[in-house]
């Protein structure tokens, strides 16, 4: 279940009513390497990620990962196949610390129940102790370890999104899908952000996908970018060529500046 | 390190020190009577925290899984002979399998509408108990249910030996919660009342997680019930009406929702207040609505919380001299 994987769609399409939010959309995300998604607001982004993890079933296309047909799936099982995501507001537990958070995280590779808990197994003490260094390793990783013990409710901006991303690789996965990973954050922060997101796909070998809106952050970290733009895919290809391509100039600034 | 292992091990010892201490110490058996129902109550409040506190719904079909352990320990000993010790896990099974599919269609719903599902579910529960009569004695009630027989040396006919017995099935509730709560399934439970989104982004399947909190809930619900059927002698329909879950709702939300002591706190509390307060029957509404608004804006937390935060302040002061 480890190394990176391949996520791959096909003519994707999601409909709410008359709406198109994901529109015939082909994409391929390269193992191991950062693919970027942008596009103005409303471009259908984050329901694209919603598509590929699971949360919407999609109402035409496909969702490979590694060739698996994962589309349709309920979002436990597609995380259970190797797909984690954060979300664009982070969803943490306050109340508890951080530890405890990213432990969660080691719950798909767990099997004690009820009734292990309740006898406290051998089981059950075995993984509690593993899904607590696995979740300490994951902090320790993203720079966050020092924070072990203390209240989500009490650390920072910055220090919340560096535990969701623990969280979501405390999950083991070969594809991390992040929604807007630096919103809210400031300049010097993002790029503290910035490096960590690359060593996740260099040194994790993980397969990035990332929807963002800051540009700098894209266009310094990406590998690949595709351009959504009212559910359809307008540009793909490496961010300097993104960054000159008249179509997405064109949705970003509306198409009549130029008349 | 070592004043926090005092100051659990104080906040665990005397109150059970004072529990088991309690029958003598009083000397009163109308107030052990009125123990032993707060403890067979605290064990059902115990349930409902466990849907309501940790994975974040409130079930309005508590006290119905409570009258269906209460007269199926009372239909199985009174009429067919089967003994306490059989016929309670029997209930507690036939309970938690009824809880099982009751949940599949009520756990399609969430929050106000599962809140409104179960009250349904719980009025139908009451209106099939209500008419069932061959078998449930339909709105008079089962009378003659034998107390709990024997474990050999044992005999629970005493109203003290009762006691001991309730605070046994008390104490082995709070700890089947604590452990569960202590463990990865509870992290799970935790993970999903927070953001049932992120659960199940990290692999959480959240359907089965509130499936499991309702049958354990409902199981709980029938422990308590049992117990009360065969302690009190008889069982009738209001013990499982819509009425007793808002009370055990409002021990719960006295004591404090999601915390551990919370379920007994309140329900002891409450419950003794009532008997104190016997005289007003008609006005404990009105007592205690006042209270419950009174705690829910100051302690939020409830009165076990609040506890916790001034039990913390005081021995920390203690130890730091």
């Amino acid at each position: 279940m480890s190394g990176a994987a391949t996520l791959r769609v096909e003519q994707l399409g999601m409909s709410f009513g008359g709406l198109k939010a994901v529109d015939q959309v082909d994409l391929e995300v390269p193992a191991g390497k950062i693919t970027a998604i942008i596009g103005p607001n409303g471009a259908g982004k984050t329901t694209f990620f919603n598509v590929v993890a699971g949360f919407y079933a999609p109402t035409a296309g496909r969702v490979l990962i590694d060739d698996e047909d994962v589309s349709g799936l309920p979002p436990h099982k597609v995380a259970r196949l190797g797909v984690a995501r954060t979300f664009q507001t982070t969803q943490l537990f306050p109340a508890a610390s951080v530890l405890d958070n990213v432990i969660v995280g080691r719950r798909l590779h767990t099997r004690s129940n009820v009734f292990d808990a309740v006898l406290r197994s051998r089981r059950h003490r075995r993984e509690e102790a593993e899904s607590r260094e696995n979740a300490l390793e994951a902090l320790e990783f993203t720079g966050a370890r020092d924070l072990a013990d203390v209240l989500v409710a009490n650390i920072s901006q910055e220090a919340r999104k560096r535990v969701a991303v623990a969280l979501a690789l405390a999950t083991e996965p070969r594809v991390l899908l992040l929604d807007e990973p630096a919103a809210g954050i400031n300049p010097h922060e993002t790029e503290g952000l910035t490096a960590l997101i690359r060593s996740v796909a260099v040194e994790r070998g993980v397969t990035v996908c990332l929807v963002e809106h800051k540009m700098r952050m894209v266009m310094d970290l990406a590998d690949h970018v595709a351009v959504l733009n009212y559910g359809k895919k307008i540009a793909e290809g490496p961010p300097a060529k993104i960054r000159s391509d008249p179509k997405v100039i064109d949705a970003y600034l509306g198409a009549d500046h130029d008349a | 390190m070592g004043s926090a292992h005092v100051r659990r091990a104080v906040a665990l010892g005397v109150p059970l020190v004072l529990a088991i201490l309690f029958p003598l110490l009083v000397n009163n058996p109308y107030l052990v009577s009125v123990a032993v129902s707060a403890y067979v109550t605290a064990i059902a409040v115990y349930g409902l925290n466990v849907m309501l506190g940790y994975t974040g719904q409130l079930s309005l079909a508590h006290a119905g899984f409570y009258g269906i352990g209460g007269y199926t320990v009372g239909i199985l000993t009174s009429d067919y002979g089967f003994s306490f010790w059989l016929a309670l896990p029997i209930a507690l099974a036939f309970t938690s399998l009824l809880g099982h599919l009751i949940g599949l269609a009520a756990l399609r719903t969430r929050h106000d509408y599962f809140a409104i599902f179960t009250l349904a579910v719980g009025v139908m529960i009451v209106i099939v108990i209500e008419r069932w009569e061959s078998l449930t004695g339909g709105t008079d009630g089962l009378i003659g249910i034998p107390a709990p027989g024997s474990i050999g040396p044992l005999s629970f006919t005493s109203l003290n030996s009762q006691y001991y017995l309730a605070l046994a099935f008390l104490v082995f509730t709070i700890y089947v919660v604590w452990s569960l709560m202590h463990s990865l399934v509870g992290r799970t439970f935790l993970a999903v009342r927070n953001s049932e989104e992120l659960a199940r982004a990290v692999g959480i399947d959240a359907g089965r997680t509130h499936q499991l909190s309702f049958v354990i809930s409902a199981a709980l619900a029938a422990l308590g019930g049992g117990l009360y059927a065969a302690f009190s002698g008889s069982i009738g329909p209001d013990v499982g009406d819509v009425p007793m879950t808002f009370n055990m709702l409002v021990y719960l939300m006295i004591g404090g929702v999601a915390s551990l002591p919370g379920p007994l706190v309140g329900t002891i509390l409450i419950m003794g207040l009532m008997q104190a307060l016997q005289a007003f029957q008609e006005y404990t509404l009105m007592i205690l609505g006042p209270i419950l608004i009174l705690v829910v804006v100051f302690f939020p937390g409830g009165l076990a919380g609040q506890g916790k935060v001034l039990f913390e302040r005081l021995t920390r002061r203690e130890a730091d001299q």
